[in-house]
């Protein structure tokens, strides 16, 4: 669905998305690192279990919620990858109770 | 040098100005207040300075700077005198609420208190002015289908470009209506992206509207830009034009675009759809704040009240650049350079002598910025069909998946506003707080009650105006009298420390 223009020279960083392992660019935000990888669907929405993806990607929309280390409702728009980060798609209302 | 505040413990209790964006707007003002000696934050929801406009350019590659324009280049010099001012610099830092000091928690010095959550940290902060330079967000296109995986907005794909070097790599369709829809897909095609077409749902009747403008256009810089821009996009790939409605169609994820032209229609097959049709102020911030605001018709958006030199209904808030109506990037500068210097005026940092000569050739290079603007606005200006869905399956408000159909069934029911109609149907309720919706809903109910959007007015909007965690608010320093009130006790240790006090300032 995207692709890298090749004159990045950024390192590689690698993340899990629903517990497979995925590599993004350093700098990357987990939106644009999940887009990279071809997920273009990242939740499913409270009301009708609609799939929904990244929109806006600045912040505004909150189409890219996703889970992020055990917690809900992150913007995947507005958060960094780190190595090591754990990104699952967030289904439906996810409770805050729901943190581990 | 800048300095970096890293984490909310790093933030002071008080400043001067708080600017609120760093985008070309709040760079400038920031920079031109501190160099008056005023001590200023600049607090900023992204990685990096910039805004949208000149995002991530200070880690672009000259093959990134060659794709994106002049234009965009342009935000290294802005960003490099940035980097050189003497002042504070809170990068991903939200700010949820501006508004009055609290009388029982604020220093009775500063008339102002900004809150601002920082690394899972919120803090008041509190200010003797703010600028708020929160820039524009782009305009919702809302047809059957504009929810779905595959459809985004075509800023998100300029984006996932300055930031991350990334582009679509299928058959990619632009739809909508804007000088950005025709920026953007000069870029994408500039780095080899196959736009399938550019469908364009300007208006014809617009021509009507700009002409008597068009003089005052030709003269100006946006003409060349402009036509080279259509040029080259004409040449490149096709663009479809006459259209009536859109409707996108996949499985799961889009898959094509049926466009409409009167009782003509076509398919379009794709992998990826970008919709665009102009910008209107980010309002967030600013009607949290309280500042009065009214309808612009020429620009179909709500737009703050500002006098000349930037000051809002609401004393000591000033709002600069696109937030308080569009006027691009280098007239946000100039703007911002303006709110900037008169929050140093009101503070009698420079004498009046001096801030008028300087005001005066702000305005000078201000109103030579907004020449041609008028012809572009209503060249551009978006059709009443595409900002109002007519087909009643069409999702208004995402967050919550209200329809038009049921938006215009409460509407029928008398509802006065988008207030009353949000109690009804959760519309605007969602985590975006309206941002996707706000003026879809304001039309479409003014529409079905036959009367001006202005009359109809826009959400009653309340910090927080982003989501801000139980526990941030909770840690907030609370004065004893509302512990009291929630808790009905203090508690107290031996020492007499109030416990509860103590722990909110860890």
């Amino acid at each position: 669905m995207f692709r890298r223009l090749s004159d990045g020279k950024a390192r590689s960083v690698s993340f899990t998305f629903d517990g497979v392992p995925t590599m993004a660019r350093e700098g990357d935000s987990v939106a644009a690192a999940l887009l990279a990888a071809g997920h273009c669907s990242t939740r499913r929405t409270a009301v009708s279990g609609a799939a929904r993806g990244p929109y806006c990607l600045m912040g505004v929309c909150f189409e890219c919620l996703v889970k992020i280390d055990g917690r809900p409702n992150r913007q995947a728009c507005m958060t960094t990858v780190v190595e090591g980060m754990r990104v699952e798609t967030q289904d439906g209302a996810a409770m805050p109770g729901q943190e581990e | 040098m800048i300095r970096d505040i890293r984490s909310a413990a790093d933030l002071a209790p008080a400043y001067d100005l708080v600017v609120v964006g760093a985008g070309p707007a709040g760079l400038s003002a920031a920079i031109e207040a501190s160099t008056h000696g005023l001590a200023v934050l600049l607090a900023d929801e992204n990685e990096a300075p910039g805004g949208q406009i000149y995002r991530s350019v200070e880690r672009a590659s000259d093959a990134d700077l060659a794709r994106m324009g002049p234009d965009y280049a342009a935000g290294r010099m802005l960003i490099g005198r940035f980097r050189r001012a003497d002042l504070s610099y809170a990068r991903r830092a939200t700010v949820w609420n501006v508004g009055p000091a609290d009388e029982e928690t604020g220093d009775g010095a500063h008339a102002l208190e900004v809150g601002i959550s920082l690394g899972g940290i919120a803090r008041p902060i509190a200010a003797h002015r703010v600028i708020l330079a929160t820039g524009a967000l782009e305009r919702p296109l809302p047809f059957p289908g504009w929810t779905m995986p595959g459809v985004m907005a075509a800023g998100a794909a300029q984006i996932l470009m300055k930031s991350s070097g990334l582009v679509p790599s299928g058959r990619t369709i632009l739809a909508g209506t804007g000088p950005l829809l025709y920026l953007l897909a000069s870029q994408l095609l500039r780095a080899g992206v196959s736009v399938t077409a550019v469908v364009d749902t300007t208006p014809v009747g617009n021509w009507r509207l700009a002409l008597p403008h068009l003089l005052s256009f030709a003269t100006s810089p946006y003409a060349l830009k402009g036509l080279r821009l259509l040029f080259e996009v004409h040449r490149r790939t096709r663009v479809i034009r006459g259209v009536t409605a859109l409707e996108a169609v996949g499985s799961g994820k889009f898959g094509a675009l049926r466009v409409h032209r009167g009782i003509k229609s076509m398919h379009i097959e794709g992998d990826l759809l970008l919709l665009h049709q102009g910008i209107a102020p980010n309002l967030n911030l600013t009607l949290a704040a309280g500042c009065d605001y009214g309808w612009d018709e020429r620009l179909a958006a709500f737009r703050p009240a500002v006098d000349g030199r930037g000051a809002s209904s609401v004393a000591g808030v000033s709002i600069a650049g696109d937030a308080a109506g569009i006027v691009g990037a280098v007239a946000s500068a100039h703007q911002g350079e303006l709110a900037g210097l008169t929050a140093a005026r009101d503070l009698n940092r420079l004498d009046q002598g001096a801030y008028e000569r300087r005001r005066n050739q702000l305005a000078q290079k201000l109103a030579r910025a907004l020449k041609g603007r008028t012809f572009i606005e209503n060249r551009f200006r978006p059709g009443k069909s595409f900002r109002v869905p007519g087909d009643d399956g069409t999702i208004v408000c995402r967050c919550e998946e209200i329809t038009a159909g049921k938006l215009r069934e409460v509407a029928a029911l008398g509802v006065p506003g988008p207030n009353q109609m949000k109690a009804f149907t959760r519309c605007g309720m969602g985590p975006c707080q309206g941002r996707l919706c706000g003026l879809t809903a304001v039309e479409l109910l003014a529409q079905c009650r036959g009367v001006a959007p202005g009359e109809v007015g826009y959400y009653r909007l309340r910090p927080p105006i982003k989501p801000v965690t139980l526990y941030e608010l909770a840690a907030l320093p609370h004065t004893e009298a509302a512990i009291v009130a929630v808790a009905g006790f203090v508690e107290r240790a031996a020492d007499g420390a109030q416990d509860a006090k103590h722990g909110s300032q860890q």
